[in-house]
């Protein structure tokens, strides 16, 4: 059995007349990465201050490291790394003065400072940059950047907040191959995404909607919730198709570039029939961005 | 749109390194490539913001060097840092946006582009306050309130959930269907997936084009995805 390292429980918050958690639980073992993912405004952001220990819940519990969210605040901060969507660097500071000034933030020792900035610049390819101003990186760089100064500290959990909008799909890779080296290193990872084949690459998952969770388990399991699979077809016109299937039948259909996917409880030849057209459709496995859409739409349609 | 040689220097440094394509009328163009690869410069020569240091582009037939100014009347465009103004209201930001392309019926035109972003009844919420789909949904209602013929979208869905994203697509099709062209930046290769043509840029230069399935054939691979990934890093490794 691995250790658990966070443990939350019946977590709420309020902010104002909005309920942006309403009473979540779940469990992070040490050596996981774990993806929170969800639509717009589904309180992942704010679970995610919860964890960090910056935000205090109306009710419930955190436990991070085996110490509370509230009571243990500081020696959390001491021990985790929480890189926000907007992680602040210094545009007009180079990479390693940067690195020097979350070091100190964080007061690592100088003595240990030359060996774990050696080490991390290393691990992110940012060695021949030292020197160059933040402003003057690329924006994988960038985010590399702010990566290296999230985890100056030697963190035992690191917290990213959507940590790859506006980047690159190779830059992402790399990203993630990083990412897959520290937890090597036995570090834990709690993300949160909105790129759902980003998801796919975590162990285990949480949907989470309307401050609720409403799955979680691994990518395969979270797949695995769309009852029979799905049904996909390419299509003339996708959106028109989908919405006529949506409209006159039970079941959720969505749109991936010029194929139309349908799940739920129908059948092929009822698709046909609703579109009114011989379609080539065949039926495989779905995939998270899938899921994610079927759980959402039954979501709206039962709650 | 029709792009022949089109170069930019900065200095000693060629961002955008002798291009050529076309666009046609009412088509959804891909522009993709890595964070660097010269894809926004082109688009501010495009708009007419930026001077092409030589060769030629044509934009709904008006030349991007000689008169600039021109090209602003017909096109529209949006990036994903919102150019709404946040403390106004959604209908405050409209009629700012009104006012500045000079629309003349004024009201029509803002009711018309509350109803489009599906808005109607929120006219009088404050913007900030807005989740991050409806913002989309009112930058993309502003960008084309004067009816542009040729419609910029530079990132337009960072960070929004696929939901959202299939409704904005959907209504980036039917903007093409009604006649607009749609040339639009993205980082998403499912996103990517939705445009009837895509070329692939890097270090300045365009290094493949295509419709996607043209793309996936040609480099025998089954997702944009690991198209893009593999002719990107190629020149990463060089």
């Amino acid at each position: 059995m691995k250790e658990k390292i966070v443990t939350v429980h019946n977590l709420t918050k309020s902010f104002k007349e909005v309920q942006a958690v309403k009473g979540i639980s779940f469990e992070v073992n040490q050596g996981e990465v774990f993806g929170l993912v969800g639509p717009d405004g589904a309180g992942k952001t704010t679970t995610m201050r919860i964890l960090a220990a910056i935000l205090s819940p109306d009710s419930g519990s955190a436990e991070i490291l085996h110490l509370d969210s509230i009571k243990d605040r500081e020696k959390i901060h001491d021990r985790i790394a929480y890189m926000s969507q907007r992680f602040g660097l210094y545009q007009d500071l180079t990479v390693q003065e940067n690195i020097k000034f979350y070091a100190d933030l964080y007061g690592v020792k100088r003595t240990e400072l030359k060996e774990s900035m050696d080490k991390l610049l290393s691990w992110s390819n940012l060695t021949q940059f030292k020197n160059r101003p933040a402003g003057k990186l690329s924006g994988g760089m960038k985010q590399k950047l702010g990566l290296t100064c999230a985890l100056i500290h030697t963190p035992e959990l690191l917290l990213l907040d959507e940590p790859t909008n506006g980047v690159d799909p190779v830059s992402r890779k790399e990203f993630w191959n990083l990412l897959y080296k520290l937890v090597d290193d036995g570090l834990t990872i709690i993300m949160t995404t909105a790129y759902l084949d980003e998801a796919e690459r975590c162990h285990r998952l949480a949907f989470m909607d309307k401050g609720k969770i409403t799955a979680r388990g691994t990518p395969k399991e979270i797949v695995n919730l769309i009852p029979g699979g799905v049904f996909k077809f390419n299509s003339e016109n996708p959106f028109e198709e989908s919405n006529r299937i949506a409209e006159t039948t039970q079941a959720v259909s969505t749109v991936f570039g010029s194929q139309v996917h349908v799940m739920g409880k129908i059948t092929a030849e009822q698709i046909q029939k609703s579109i009114n057209r011989q379609a080539e459709i065949v039926r495989s496995e779905g995939s998270v961005e899938d899921a994610f859409v079927y759980l959402s739409e039954i979501e709206k349609n039962h709650g | 749109m029709v792009i022949e040689h089109l170069t930019k220097k900065f200095g000693d440094f060629t961002a955008v390194d002798d291009i050529s394509f076309s666009v046609n009328k009412g088509e959804i163009f891909g522009f993709l490539g890595a964070n660097g690869a010269g894809k926004s410069t082109t688009i501010r020569m495009l708009c007419g913001i930026l001077k092409p240091t030589s060769g030629r582009g044509l934009v709904g037939g008006v030349d991007i060097s000689k008169t600039p100014e021109k090209v602003k009347t017909f096109i529209g465009y949006m990036s994903q840092k919102f150019s709404l103004y946040d403390d106004l209201t959604i209908q405050e930001n409209l009629n700012f946006f009104a006012g500045i392309y000079q629309i003349s019926n004024r009201k029509e035109a803002v009711k018309r582009a509350i109803e489009s972003a599906g808005l109607t009844g929120k006219e009088k919420k404050i913007t900030g306050s807005l989740p991050v789909g409806w913002k989309q949904q009112l930058s993309l209602a502003s960008a084309v309130m004067h009816n542009p013929s040729i419609l910029f979208l530079d990132e337009p869905t960072s960070g929004v959930d696929p939901i959202t994203r299939r409704k904005f697509w959907e209504t980036i099709r039917k903007l093409s269907e009604a006649g607009t062209t749609v040339f639009v930046t993205t980082h998403y290769m499912m996103e990517a997936e939705y445009c009837d043509r895509l070329s692939i840029m890097r270090a300045g230069k365009v290094i493949a084009l295509g419709t996607p399935i043209e793309l996936k054939r040609k480099y025998e691979k089954k997702s944009l995805e690991d198209v893009f990934v593999s002719l990107v890093q190629k020149g990463v490794s060089k």
